[in-house]
């Protein structure tokens, strides 16, 4: 194993994809960051804690969008972060292929509900 | 020609029965917590999902969640969460910082470590006082 895994030979394994996972990752946590400043912000400065203010923060189109673009980087960034702890305590190849299946499930699921969520309000 | 060479020392994966002697470095310690607070929101996601909707749906379901949140599981698993996000969030920007080179070497590191800690708990320990009413 050791001797015939150089050069040419060498045994690649992994998900191929890492710099663009990688950069992914990097790229929405700075999303994500900006938008709960922006969030924190708006909940700080807000007097009016009923449900009218709160989703009146939710009402503005500008606002929306940039909630449903934090959302679809929080879907990205949980993916590769969830998938990275499957390859790395996830041994058999069966069970993990089950819970990268159940993770896409689950984060698609949960993307959809979030738009039904932010385009009723 | 040298002699016989000696055994050279062996370095294993550490068995999930030794975790709880393994004694991490505080480096260490903030990444596995990285790891396990982004693992605990993940699970959380439709808990998360729920209280949002029901908070943005009418008046009604607005004052429902108020209440709902009012029980003390409720709010211990909302300040879990709370801390879940601190610790990541600041965990993730010394990430950040090491990706651009910014305090990669082992003082350095130790000491942003104790940053991340410095600044999430007392945090969690705020949002824990409003949570329980205490101001």
């Amino acid at each position: 194993m050791a001797n015939n895994n150089i050069g040419s030979k060498r045994l690649v394994v992994g998900a191929h994809y890492g710099m663009r996972s990688w950069l992914a990752q990097r790229i929405t946590a700075i999303i994500m960051a900006i938008y709960t400043i922006i969030l924190l912000a708006k909940f700080l400065m807000a007097s009016d804690f009923s449900y009218e203010g709160w989703s009146g923060i939710f009402a503005d189109r500008w606002f929306k969008l940039a909630t449903f673009l934090m959302f679809l980087s929080l879907f990205y960034h949980t993916w590769v972060g969830v998938r990275n702890i499957w390859m790395d305590y996830v041994k058999p190849v069966s069970v993990r292929l089950l819970l990268q299946v159940a993770t896409v499930l689950w984060l698609v699921g949960c993307a959809g509900w979030a738009v039904q969520i932010l385009w009723r309000v | 020609m040298p002699e016989a060479a000696k055994p050279r020392p062996q370095f294993r994966n550490i068995h999930v029965t030794q975790l709880a002697q393994y004694r991490l470095p505080l480096a260490g310690l903030v990444s596995i917590l990285h790891r396990i607070s982004g693992l605990l929101m993940f699970l959380c996601l439709p808990f998360l999902l729920y209280l949002l909707d029901n908070s943005l749906t009418s008046n009604y379901r607005f004052d429902q969640i108020k209440e709902f949140t009012q029980s003390t599981l409720v709010k211990l698993i909302i300040l879990a969460l709370v801390w879940a996000y601190l610790h990541h969030f600041f965990a993730g920007f010394r990430h950040l910082a090491m990706d651009v080179h910014l305090g990669v070497n082992k003082n350095w590191a130790r000491r942003s470590s104790v940053g991340v800690f410095l600044i999430s708990i007392p945090t969690a320990a705020l949002v824990a006082l409003k949570l329980f009413g205490v101001f």
